[in-house]
């Protein structure tokens, strides 16, 4: 396996200053040769991506048939990576193979590879419990525990034995997830008084306290209002600087905004009318928005098809 | 809006009158048991509540009724539930968690222990006595018809029921809060020991009130496994003889009553007392359950 995905173009600078900005959906900046999107900016600012996530033909069943297949793309460091598609497409189910949580389900299997810094997830004497220490799950739903604030960030620590001053580290996670100045005075509070948000940031916190390498995001501002978003968006681009994110996602504009690499997935029809998702296409979130290589990534975020 | 009478018309007088006549029915129904209910207590208060006093408490059976009391079958009772208790909670709780968050029930003998525990809850007490009987006091164990012995049978009959709540108190527990904790690289066991029953607590506790209230008033396995009926003494250990109040109840019901030793006072307030006793229970499982159960 090649450090580059075969999909990644070679040329393309990892802007920072231009995102968000240029990327009005179904507007072609640039004729279909996929050339970069922002002209002007210098390619030497890209730095070398730095794979941490390798897909190789995975393949996850619930049962006998495959809920998602073929599945082949890399996700780098300090990146965040956006799967995105229609329901059904297999993006949720894949991002729980990523730290292991389809073990929960009895039904289901993991074929192909799964490369975690070189090493197989699913290969002999890994334990899922150390490969969710590593890799942190955030998930659609707020589920804080039936606890006070304080209590739900220790969680984590606590069980994992994790050395330090508690009042610390519940601390540092709040304030990392930009919650501590609004719960601070009510740490030993439950956590249920909270709002959606401040529960969704809460469980964020609850993740970064365990200091993961991974955050995975299963839709994680689906259940919220626009101004939460917003604020868990910020937090997502501030936390890029250390950490590493996947987040799937139903909305398109959010994949826009804050991704830097996104993952096109459909569903696809057998001979005997069963569902399963494939990756149509993976590349640079610009490039994906404005110039698709894949006439279904184009009618999908253009909205033509949903 | 078009809201003149005539548009929705009247039900016919033949389909209103049905219509009455059944919640008259079900009136009827529930008066005949709330007053059989209410004839019982009134009788049972009228005839006993005389003799409730903390003499009654305190002093122990005699054959001469004015100086008879509860004391050795209360303390009995007591023992009998502490035992009942020490027992059903661990194994009924365990049993619980293995069933719901370890078990396959994909796999036959998974179901097949599901189904005969909820067959268990529905076997008659008096085979639950022959079983303390054959393997607790006698046979492989031969306890001796002792507290233990005593206990550990209740304990037996009562355990499907703290199974069956403990598995309804765990499953209540949303699957996102396990979710939750595993991701965050909690272990199976630390998931269920620090988030799964910590919010299923107050439903295992109802269930285990319940099952002791049930218990409290259990006779026929009593009977079986040989409680002594009269006793003069408390329970002293766990290998102590012992009597319980259900059967000092039975004991004095079944005593010949003449006109200088009445004891069918005695056995009305031997009720009352287990009536109050029972009350107090189901009140705590009662409030436990308000005061703790978590809103999801």
């Amino acid at each position: 396996m090649p450090d580059q995905p075969v999909t990644e173009p070679q040329d393309k600078p990892q802007e920072e200053e231009g995102r968000g900005l240029s990327r009005s959906i179904g507007v072609r900046a640039q004729g279909p040769a996929g050339a970069p999107a922002i002209d002007g900016l210098p390619p030497q600012k890209k730095k070398a991506r730095e794979p941490i996530f390798d897909l190789e033909d995975v393949q996850v069943s619930y049962g006998p048939k495959p809920a998602v297949r073929g599945v082949s793309f890399d996700i780098g460091r300090n990146e965040i990576t956006a799967l995105i598609g229609p329901s059904g497409c297999g993006k949720s189910t894949l991002i729980r193979c990523l730290n292991r949580m389809n073990d929960l389900i009895p039904t289901a299997r993991v074929e192909g590879r799964v490369l975690y810094h070189g090493q197989d997830l699913y290969g002999p004497g890994v334990d899922a419990v150390e490969v969710r220490k590593r890799i942190g799950m955030v998930f659609q739903k707020p589920n804080p525990f039936p606890k006070s604030i304080f209590d739900n960030i220790a969680f984590g620590p606590r069980v994992l034995g994790m050395k330090g001053s508690m009042d610390e580290i519940v601390e540092r996670a709040l304030t990392h997830a930009a919650l501590w100045d609004e719960v601070k005075d009510r740490l030993k509070t439950n956590a249920f008084g909270m709002s959606g948000g401040q529960q969704q940031r809460l469980c964020i916190a609850r993740c970064l306290a365990v200091e993961p390498d991974v955050i995975l995001m299963d839709e994680p501002c689906s259940a919220l209002d626009p101004i939460s978003t917003g604020k868990i968006e910020d937090l997502m681009i501030n936390l890029k600087q250390e950490y590493s994110i996947v987040i799937v996602t139903h909305n398109m504009q959010q994949a826009a905004r804050v991704s830097d690499k996104t993952a096109f997935f459909t569903v696809e029809l057998d001979d005997e009318e069963h569902r399963s998702g494939r990756v149509v296409e993976f590349d640079d979130t610009e490039k994906i928005f404005t110039n698709p290589s894949d006439s279904r990534t184009e009618a999908y975020v253009t909205g033509k098809v949903g | 809006m078009s809201a003149h009478s005539g548009a929705v018309g009247k039900a016919s007088a033949g389909r209103r009158g049905k219509d009455r006549g059944f919640q008259l029915g079900l009136l009827f129904c529930v008066a005949v048991s709330v007053v059989l209910l209410a004839v019982l207590l009134v009788d049972v208060v009228a005839d006993g509540v005389g003799r409730l006093s903390w003499d009654f408490i305190s002093s122990f059976t005699s054959i001469s009724a004015d100086q008879a009391g509860i004391q050795a079958a209360l303390w009995g009772t007591i023992w009998l539930m502490g035992v009942c208790a020490a027992f059903i909670v661990p194994v009924g709780v365990a049993t619980a968690i293995y069933l719901e968050e370890y078990a396959d029930s994909t796999k036959w003998w998974n179901r097949l222990i599901e189904v005969n525990i909820q067959n268990l809850a529905a076997v008659p007490s008096i085979v639950y006595g022959i079983l303390g009987l054959a393997f607790l006091v006698r046979g492989p164990l031969s306890l001796g018809n002792v507290v233990l012995a005593g206990g550990l049978t209740l304990g037996l009959l009562v355990l499907p029921v703290v199974i069956i709540a403990g598995r309804e108190a765990i499953r209540a527990v949303p699957p996102s809060i396990r979710e939750g904790s595993m991701a965050l690289g909690a272990t199976q066991w630390q998931t269920i020991w620090r988030q799964v029953l910590p919010a299923s607590i107050p439903g295992i506790a109802t269930g285990v009130i319940l099952a002791l209230s049930r218990a409290i008033g259990e006779t026929a396995p009593l009977i079986v496994i040989g409680a002594v009926t009269v006793i003069a003494f408390n329970p002293t250990g766990l290998d102590s003889p012992f009597t319980a109040m259900p059967i000092q109840i039975f004991d004095w019901i079944s005593r010949p009553s003449n006109d200088v030793n009445d004891y069918r006072p005695l056995a009305a307030a031997g009720i009352l007392l287990l009536m109050i006793l029972l009350v107090a229970m189901n009140s705590v499982a009662i409030w436990l359950r308000n005061r703790y159960e978590q809103k999801w």
